[in-house]
């Protein structure tokens, strides 16, 4: 198949669909149109779930075939296939899609925020090996000052870290941060919108 | 007169567009350095040398939702490593916890082969749909950082609290680590955990620090111009009361 014939005419679509959608913020009259597209979007995105667990199923059975850790990807594709069919079958609100959900998906993916707490000390005592730099001191600082201020520890409260300095740092200091962060967010995620609506970037390989 | 969503748009549309055409060759708009760049630029000259793996983690959140132009910046980057490192012996993976996000990393990739003019070195299984879930995402990721012989792994794109466990992972295997994400907590643990961390806007700027085209160069000096107009007027919104007070 030759793609470069298809490029073009992908280019199109998305200039075609962004230019749409921006039209609709600045001109009125145009909502109808830009839901339409949207609603399209959604309805290809949706598509594109089966296609991932298709994707996800491919890269698992590749690794068992090559005896590349056979016993985790092994696990996993017996899993897909009975949740997959269980769900086919009963429907995805039955009683036994809800209980494969909430005994083994909520389970498995609660120990990993367990293991996030391990993992995030280690990383924070890297960290300070790695980067001995002001942003990193600052951090440092404000986490304890937050950490200590945050509760009771060992079943003793510390006033002046619960009452004056946590309040302090959390309500004024790291709040005025965290919003200069978010401006400088929304206004990179505007530029980068605006960039693709309008066909200027086009990640999608054209 | 009211200064709406939509005055901010086509604010950021004219100076978008007219930033494209005007100062895009002056030598003194040069933009600041960013050590994460620099750094990731010579991760990957590195790992095309000693033949390792570049992962670029794009996050979970698709192109649909809010947080969609950092995977849009998870994209370029992808597409720039591509360019780079695509006929090396381990060519760069993309990972990612969203399918229509795979979908188009495979497009990127195969785009960067087609270029390169090696179309029959892509495999599509170099975009890789770890996970559907945050965290089964991170540890299909993780599996593929372990596994591999990864380098340097990247991750822009929407993260939040599981991207500790990739970055961590990627610590502990010695390679180098880059993180952006436009979720507060998401900043706060790519910060602690990656070797770079990139805050705030950063992450958008990927492509003009990586040479993705002039776009992306106007696209941040009109950012940086926006900024100031943004400060001006919290000032002066801030200050008018206050001297009407004092008047």
């Amino acid at each position: 198949m030759n793609w470069r014939v298809h490029t073009p005419v992908a280019a199109a679509v998305a200039i075609v669909s962004g230019g749409l959608v921006l039209a609709s913020l600045l001109i009125p009259g145009l909502d109808e149109a830009r839901n339409r597209v949207l609603n399209w979007a959604i309805l290809l995105a949706a598509l594109g779930l089966l296609l991932g667990l298709a994707n996800l199923f491919r890269v698992h059975w590749e690794k068992l075939r090559n005896r590349q850790n056979p016993a985790y990807s092994g696990v996993l594709i017996a899993a897909m296939l009975v949740t997959f069919a269980v769900t086919l079958w009963e429907g995805s609100r039955a009683e036994l899609p809800s209980w494969i959900f909430n005994n083994i998906q909520v389970p498995i993916e609660t120990s990993l925020m367990a293991v996030l707490a391990a993992s995030l000390t280690l990383a924070a005592a890297r960290m300070f090996q790695k980067r001995s730099d002001r942003i990193s001191l600052t951090f440092g600082i404000a986490l304890f000052i937050i950490l200590l201020g945050s509760g009771p520890l060992f079943g003793m409260e510390i006033p002046f870290f619960t009452r004056t300095l946590t309040p302090i740092v959390s309500g004024f200091l790291a709040a005025g941060a965290l919003r200069g962060l978010l401006i400088g967010v929304a206004l990179g995620t505007l530029l980068t919108g605006l960039r693709v609506l309008v066909g200027a970037d086009r990640p999608y390989g054209g | 007169m009211n200064f709406s969503a939509e005055h901010l748009i086509g604010l950021a549309l004219a100076l978008l567009i007219i930033l494209s055409f005007v100062g895009r060759d002056n030598p003194r708009r040069a933009f600041r350095s960013i050590k994460a760049f620099k750094e990731l630029r010579r991760s990957i000259e590195l790992s095309v040398e000693d033949g390792s793996q570049l992962q670029i983690s794009l996050g979970r959140d698709g192109v649909l939702g809010p947080h969609s132009a950092a995977a849009f910046a998870g994209l370029t980057l992808l597409n720039q490593v591509a360019n780079t490192a695509a006929d090396s012996d381990q060519p760069p993976i993309a990972t990612t916890g969203d399918p229509a996000l795979m979908l188009m990393a495979q497009d990127t990739l195969r785009h960067a082969y087609q270029r390169l003019e090696i179309p029959e070195h892509y495999h599509p299984l170099l975009g890789q749909a770890t996970g559907l879930t945050p965290f089964s995402y991170a540890s299909g990721s993780l599996a593929q950082l372990l596994d591999g012989s990864v380098s340097a792994s990247a991750l822009v794109g929407h993260h939040a609290e599981e991207a500790a466990l990739i970055s961590t992972a990627s610590g502990t295997r010695g390679a180098f680590s880059l993180g952006g994400s436009p979720d507060l907590s998401g900043q706060a643990l790519l910060f602690a955990s990656t070797d770079e961390p990139l805050l705030g806007e950063e992450v958008y700027a990927t492509g003009a620090y990586l040479d993705a085209g002039p776009a992306h160069q106007a696209s941040l000096r009109a950012q940086d111009v926006l900024r100031w107009v943004i400060i001006l007027a919290v000032l002066i919104t801030a200050g008018l009361p206050l001297l009407e007070g004092l008047l």
